[in-house]
């Protein structure tokens, strides 16, 4: 995403200089904002619309400052540092206009804090005490405003406050600022052609909440009541380095242990970890890609795990829908394991069985909901929560994640490989596979670190992988963005590559729509670092290594008309979904 | 020829479209600033409310107002200009314009919004066919403006005085626009140092009644007493004189917030909820004077973008002065 200003994106242009906020003298590199260098030194400049992901928009105008020498107050966010530049940051004056600027913002918001995505970090109730607002001097304006939902994510037009986060954010455009002045909106796009595939990282990047997941967060208290005879958690692997977050632990701590010991506090019968399932996918895909590369059809080969890209494909280019693997993403791989496998080994009708997910992801709502997802008739999972629901929920419950005693996940689904926990982070689904690959292909293991190349948080990951006589040309991309540019790559030159991996969110799934708030590039990198400390300490690296796995196999999926049904899925071209007002908007002044 | 912006400088020429910046120093800017391209765009936008004075340019002195332009265009060695002009003169000048540019690389660009097209940056935004709102500044448009290339955004009064700064027949004087309560309303080239009460006395539109003028523009100037009409007229040159006994100050704040309400973009917050929270706080039957003056402060010292800025120096003045509060 571009940015004005951004010294730190343009090694070439960065100068030291020198400058003055609030008294105290500050090195700073030439082109960052008064603002970067405020934040770096540690001071508190107010800010709402600010988002280090997004190109700065300065709408809000909360992070004011006075400088030295010029009359008009002046947007930090926007403002580059100058040599010698002296800047203050709290003032009299400054305070006042910060003061209402903030109740007429308020007075936009309709709160319902309890029910918020920021109910624990709500940056405008911080406001509000720091200025001493008093949110009621002018009647809330938008009351009367609708609300709108789109697959699983729900467009709440009473709680925003204009700031467009939401509409930069987007990678398929699918939000718009409408209208002029006072009658400004943000609307879901009524174009045919265009789709929301819910990767929620409008949710994240809005300052007020004003956009959720379906049911964040009524639906996950409604968990107390337990359906069937037997309910079953799994969690993905990019929640056990980006859950401590919400309770005050270090980005990136690892509390796999604590996680699982309060998902059995919360009443679930058993605890499974979805990087099993990740290693049943990957040794599906591998199985996938070497076929591809050997028959040479349907390649490149695209990765399949992540519901939006998937339903990006499908609705935008669909041309490209046989390239998908057609192996299943590990949450729903795991659910046919554990309603078909173990659910007769158990003793268990499928149908006994309630399986719930916990995902760093809203699309993942939306793909357990997929009719192709069936087996049998039957969907494999039955509920979807994110990383905000689940902690929402366990702090509900009072149970104190950081000081838990660490828990173990259940036999038979609690052990992945090294391999299946590098899922949650851009690259990993790749390198699991290569790993895979790589046995198959040379009837040895790889060295743990030997596709490295593919880790990282760049958007776009090209490398030439040799394994035995075989290149692969492969790419991994992370963003709807890079991955459009890719696939036009494509349709250029289809042998650019061979193998695809792509991830809606920045990062991977560390960086899912479902994870906590706020969300930046420092953040990311932390949680997706931890998982690969993970990888790293483990005994078994490779998926085929799990011993979990190589009985299941070994006892249940002896046949291709066994594997097909449960471990693959299939895609087809998609049209545009139903835009459901859940709230009609009245007259509005 | 070299030497032109040499001349513009010592001539003290300011921007008339209202925010009286050197001119001098912008053509320098554009000068010096490396572009693969750059651009020279003539602001004809004159959307507020009583300000005339390109309208008669356009009207009387056209070969001036190009002549400016093509010198621009020769001093930067610009690939192009534009004459930017709103829908009204755009249908009328437009014909004779096209007769006097001929083969000069000048397009005339038929404005596609209202009064903030002709705030510089929303000008360029409009040209590049976006959302008509206005940029962040840094980086100006001399800098990167339209396609990102040094650009110059003079008002078409600017260009035609720098064409007579380059005649050397400048002689100091700029245009005002006069209406309202007077009798002989119109555009006037008078020196730009004269104090207003010389300009209506000269004009002959000195009224006899209590009065009250509005100096800048018809939405953004300020309110002035009688007492102070020793000062000189700011902004797009407009003087707008209220008849004190037929005026109602009440009708004349909704009329200045009716505009803005109208044109704002709805960009940032202080303008788009504080226009919207004054217009309601107005209509009450017992004004909360106290909270008008917070709103009108939040306008003043945090909006994005000039105009709404702008909003708050007329009501204050008339709050003040005429209203007393
Ligand atoms: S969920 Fe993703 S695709 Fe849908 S509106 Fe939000 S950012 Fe856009
Ligand atoms: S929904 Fe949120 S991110 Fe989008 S404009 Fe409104 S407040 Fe900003
Ligand atoms: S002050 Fe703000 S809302 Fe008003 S016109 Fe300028 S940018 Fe738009
Ligand atoms: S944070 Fe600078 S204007 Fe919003």
């Amino acid at each position: 995403m571009p940015r004005p200003f951004g010294a730190r994106n343009d090694k070439n242009f960065m100068e030291k200089i020198n400058i003055k906020i609030d008294g105290k003298e500050y090195s700073a590199d030439s082109g960052q904002t008064i603002l970067e260098v405020a934040r770096e030194n540690g001071i508190d400049v107010p800010s709402l619309c600010y988002h280090p992901d997004l190109q700065t928009r300065s709408t809000c105008r909360m992070c004011l400052v006075e400088i030295k020498g010029q009359k008009d107050l002046k947007t930090s966010c926007s403002t580059p540092v100058a040599e010698n530049m002296e800047v203050l940051t709290e003032s009299p004056r400054i305070n006042r206009a910060r003061k209402i600027n903030l109740e007429l913002i308020f007075a936009q918001h309709q709160e319902e804090c309890p029910d918020c995505v920021w109910f624990f970090n709500c940056q405008l109730l911080k406001l509000a005490k720091r200025f001493g607002v008093k949110i009621t001097r002018f009647p809330d304006r938008k009351i009367q405003r609708k609300i709108t939902q789109c697959g699983p994510i729900v467009f709440d037009q009473t709680k925003c406050i204009d700031c467009r986060n939401c509409v930069d954010v987007c990678p398929v455009d699918f939000l718009s600022v409408e209208n002029r002045g006072a009658d400004i909106s943000i609307e879901n796009s009524q174009d045919e052609w265009k789709e929301c595939i819910a990767c929620g990282q409008c949710i994240l990047h809005c300052p007020v909440g004003a956009i959720e997941g379906v049911g964040e967060f009524e639906e996950a208290q409604e968990l107390g009541i337990k359906k069937k005879k037997m309910r079953v958690v799994q969690f993905a692997p990019a929640i056990r380095t980006s859950i401590g977050e919400e309770f005050d632990l270090k980005p990136g701590e690892i509390v796999t242990g604590q996680l699982v010991a309060a998902l059995r506090k919360l009443g679930f019968d058993k605890v499974f970890d979805t990087s099993v399932g990740a290693d049943f996918t990957t040794f599906e895909e591998a199985g996938e890609l070497l076929e591809r590369l050997k028959s040479g059809k349907n390649l490149p080969a695209f990765s399949s795990c992540c519901p939006s890209w998937v339903k990006f494909v499908e609705f935008y280019y669909p041309e490209f829908v046989p390239n998908l693997c057609t192996s299943r993403s590990p949450q729903t791989m795991l659910g046919g394991v554990i309603k078909n496998y173990w659910a007769q080994k158990e003793g268990f009708k499928p149908e006994d069985i309630e399986v719930v997910s916990v995902m760093p992801c809203v699309a993942k709502k939306y793909e357990i909901k997929r009719e192709e997802m069936k087996i049998n008739g039957l969907f494999p999972v039955d509920k979807v929560l994110t990383t905000r629901e689940i902690a929402y929920l366990i702090k509900k419950n009072k149970i104190d994640l950081k000081n838990i005693a660490a828990g173990e996940a259940d036999d038979p689904f609690g052990m992945p490989s090294g391999a299946g926990v590098i899922y949650g982070a851009s690259g990993g689904v790749f390198e699991s596979a290569l790993r895979t690959v790589y046995f198959k292909a040379t009837g040895k293991n790889p060295a743990g670190d030997e596709f490295k190349r593919v880790r990282g948080q760049e958007g776009i990951k090209i490398n030439e992988i040799t394994i035995g006589d075989k290149i692969i040309k492969s790419v991994v991309v992370n963003g709807i963005r890079n991955a459009r540019k890719m696939l036009e790559e494509l349709k250029k030159n289809p042998q650019a590559f061979q193998a695809m991996e792509v991830m809606a969110c920045p990062g991977g799934c560390i960086g899912g729509g479902g994870q906590p708030v706020p969300t930046n590039s420092q953040l990311r990198k932390k949680r997706a670092a931890a998982l690969y400390d993970i990888d790293a300490k483990k005994e078994f690296r490779c998926a085929h290594e799990n011993p979990a796995l190589q009985k299941v196999y070994k006892e249940f999926f002896v046949s291709e008309e066994i594997i097909r049904p449960i471990l693959h899925t299939s895609y087809a071209p998609k049209k545009k979904s139903a835009i459901m007002t859940l709230k009609n908007s009245k007259e509005t002044r | 020829m070299a030497d032109l912006i040499e001349k513009i400088k010592d001539s003290g020429l300011t921007g008339r479209g209202g925010a009286g910046f050197p001119t001098g120093k912008k053509w320098e800017a554009v000068k010096s600033t490396p572009g693969k391209k750059k651009f020279v765009i003539a602001n004809g936008s004159e959307g507020e409310p009583a300000v005339g004075k390109d309208g008669w340019l356009l009207e009387n002195y056209p070969e001036e107002i190009i002549a400016g332009i093509r010198l621009a265009l020769e001093t930067f060695k610009a690939q192009k200009a534009f004459i930017y002009l709103n829908k009204n003169y755009f249908e009328k000048y437009s014909e004779n314009l096209k007769k006097i540019i001929r083969e000069l690389p000048i397009e005339i660009f038929r404005e596609p919004g209202g009064y903030l097209c002709g705030e510089e940056t929303t000008l360029i935004e409009s040209l590049e066919n976006k959302r008509l709102e206005p940029r962040n500044k840094p980086p100006y448009p001399t800098e990167a403006g339209l396609e990102n290339c040094p650009t110059l955004v003079n008002n078409l009064e600017t260009f035609y005085a720098v064409a007579q700064i380059a005649k050397g027949e400048y002689k100091q004087e700029r245009l005002y626009t006069i209406s309202g309560d007077v009798s002989h309303p119109g555009v006037f080239e008078l020196p730009e140092n004269w104090p207003i009460e010389k300009i209506l006395h000269k004009t002959l539109n000195w009224p006899i009644e209590d009065f009250f003028v509005q100096v800048g523009g018809g939405a953004s100037g300020v309110i002035l007493t009688m007492e102070e009409l020793e000062n000189k007229v700011t902004g797009s040159g407009a003087i707008v004189v209220y008849d004190r006994k037929k005026t109602d100050p009440g009708t004349l704040m909704k009329k200045w917030l009716d505009f803005y309400f109208q044109e704002n973009c709805g960009k940032c917050v202080p303008c788009r909820e504080g226009v919207y929270r004054l217009r309601e706080l107005l209509k009450q039957e017992e004004i909360n004077w106290e909270l008008v003056k917070e709103v009108c402060l939040v306008l003043r010292e945090a909006s994005f973008c000039p105009l709404g800025k702008s909003v708050a120096a007329p009501l204050e003045s008339l709050i003040m002065k005429v209203i007393k509060r």
